[in-house]
């Protein structure tokens, strides 16, 4: 179980003439909350699209639990979430979820865990489209966590949630990663770094700093993880 | 392809589809009000018995085509396409899935709307009326495949609707409904004997105009699917798991 859960080598995206990523390398541990931060347009979705395979790529390898990424075999072993609200506007929250189950052959039960994990029971039977935004994507999410995948890949699951709601997201994470499930959390809030298991810092397509939060902080004497970010920008040479 | 993934698939699209009882209504009601229409503006004429029978098969071709583009591009953009990719949902599932809830929804459309032109409108046909139903539904499933082939080319819903008089009304042109197809020029004859609509009007003037022509309607209706499986085919090589 060394292996990590995901890892990238020399993985080059090019978007248009952009190029997103120029050949990034790192590995993301099994079982921890690992938390992918920078700014927008960074590369995050990139790198996370990358790892759920449906992201053309230049070059390199992807490597999620043993096979490569987007594999038929993993498709049941991987959940996504996608940045923007990805569920059915117009069926109900169950509706949706019965549906999710029934690709990744999870179990009825699974349907209600997922709702109550999210804390949506009370909307079960309302129809996304007239939710909330921040329920919208709560619903998204339990659409990922029916079939309990061991990796979960999610693209700023808490984007416009109410303090609470993050609080109890960020603890719902970790007890997912203490049943042994990988999570992979992107943000550009950068104040939800030290709710991570481990961090990773990524700016202009390249990794800044994969390291602990207190390892971070430790290494670049800053006092919160957006002066540790400041400080290893400025510290970068210049390109 | 998994049979219960594209079961559940087309499961999913009928429920969204009764979410939306407005468009249900749209989908039964709108063929009834045009064919009612076209037999009182020809009323006391043989026109309505002519034309009849092919708008009754041209009807639903347009509308699953423009139902089936939007709701395809809605879940492009939405990127719940990109999301069901992920999971072990396969292409064919999707697509089939598609197909089966539109044409299930199709059966319904061509029910009413043939038993509205037989029963309230007077269309007589010479051959069995069954038959009037089972092009119809053919059509319509034409219609939702080329939707789907279709739905890949454009990026917003304005680009889906505009799809429709680009594609679909060359081809009632030269259906063979305005002017017979072999009086036409021979460029156009050519162009129209390798567009699907040309066999759909020819199968349902067979129906209207002969008693005995079941077999060679059973061979247009067999062109018309064959298209209808082309374009499924067509539309699964757009669907692509990885996107730049």
């Amino acid at each position: 179980m060394d292996e990590p859960a995901v890892l990238v080598q020399d993985l080059c995206v090019v978007r248009g003439s952009r190029t997103v990523l120029p050949g990034l390398t790192v590995a993301v541990p099994r079982g921890q909350v690992v938390g992918l931060l920078g700014p927008s347009g960074g590369g995050k979705s990139t790198l996370l699209r990358a790892i759920v395979g449906v992201q053309i790529i230049e070059s390199g390898t992807v490597t999620v639990l043993g096979e490569p990424a987007g594999s038929a075999g993993l498709r049941s072993r991987v959940g996504y979430v996608t940045q923007s609200p990805s569920v059915f506007a117009d069926l109900t929250v169950t509706q949706n979820l019965r549906y999710f189950a029934s690709l990744v052959g999870a179990s009825s039960a699974s349907i209600a865990e997922a709702i109550t994990a999210v804390d949506l029971t009370s909307h079960a039977d309302t129809r996304v489209g007239e939710l909330s935004g921040g329920q919208h994507s709560r619903a998204s999410l339990a659409a990922a966590l029916v079939g309990s995948p061991e990796l979960l890949v999610l693209d700023e699951p808490t984007v416009g949630l109410d303090p609470v709601l993050r609080r109890d997201l960020w603890e719902l994470f970790h007890r997912l990663a203490d049943a042994g499930t990988t999570l992979l959390v992107s943000s550009h809030v950068m104040d939800e770094a030290t709710r991570c298991d481990r961090l990773l810092l990524l700016r202009e397509g390249v990794i800044l700093a994969d390291d602990t939060p207190d390892g971070l902080l430790r290494r670049t004497g800053a006092a919160d993880a957006e002066q540790a970010f400041l400080t290893l920008i400025e510290a970068e040479p210049a390109a | 392809m998994k049979p219960r993934l594209t079961l559940a698939t087309a499961g999913r699209v009928l429920r969204q589809v009764r979410a939306d009882p407005r468009t249900i209504a749209l989908l039964i009601v709108v063929p009834c009000v045009l064919i009612g229409l076209l037999a009182w503006v020809f009323s006391g004429t043989p026109v309505f018995d002519a034309i009849g029978a092919p708008l009754l098969g041209i009807f639903p071709f347009v509308v699953m085509f423009l139902v089936t583009s939007v709701a395809t591009l809605r879940e492009r953009t939405s990127g719940t396409l990109e999301r069901l990719l992920t999971t072990p949902l396969g292409k064919a599932d999707f697509l089939l899935g598609y197909a089966l809830a539109f044409g299930a929804l199709a059966i319904v459309q061509a029910l009413v709307a043939t038993g509205f032109a037989v029963w309230v409108c007077g269309l007589d046909p010479v051959g069995p009326t069954g038959l009037l139903v089972l092009v119809a539904v053919v059509d319509a499933l034409l219609g939702t495949a080329f939707g789907l082939f279709v739905s890949a080319f454009a990026r917003t819903e304005f680009q889906a609707v505009q799809f429709m008089p680009a594609f679909v009304l060359p081809q009632f042109l030269l259906c063979g409904l305005l002017v017979a197809r072999d009086e036409m020029p021979t460029v156009l004859h050519w162009i129209s004997n390798v567009l699907p609509l040309s066999y759909a009007v020819d199968a349902m003037t067979l129906v209207s105009t002969s008693a005995d022509a079941t077999g060679q309607v059973l061979g247009k209706v067999g062109i018309v699917l064959a298209f209808a499986i082309g374009a499924l085919l067509l539309g699964s090589l757009t669907l692509r798991r990885r996107t730049a």
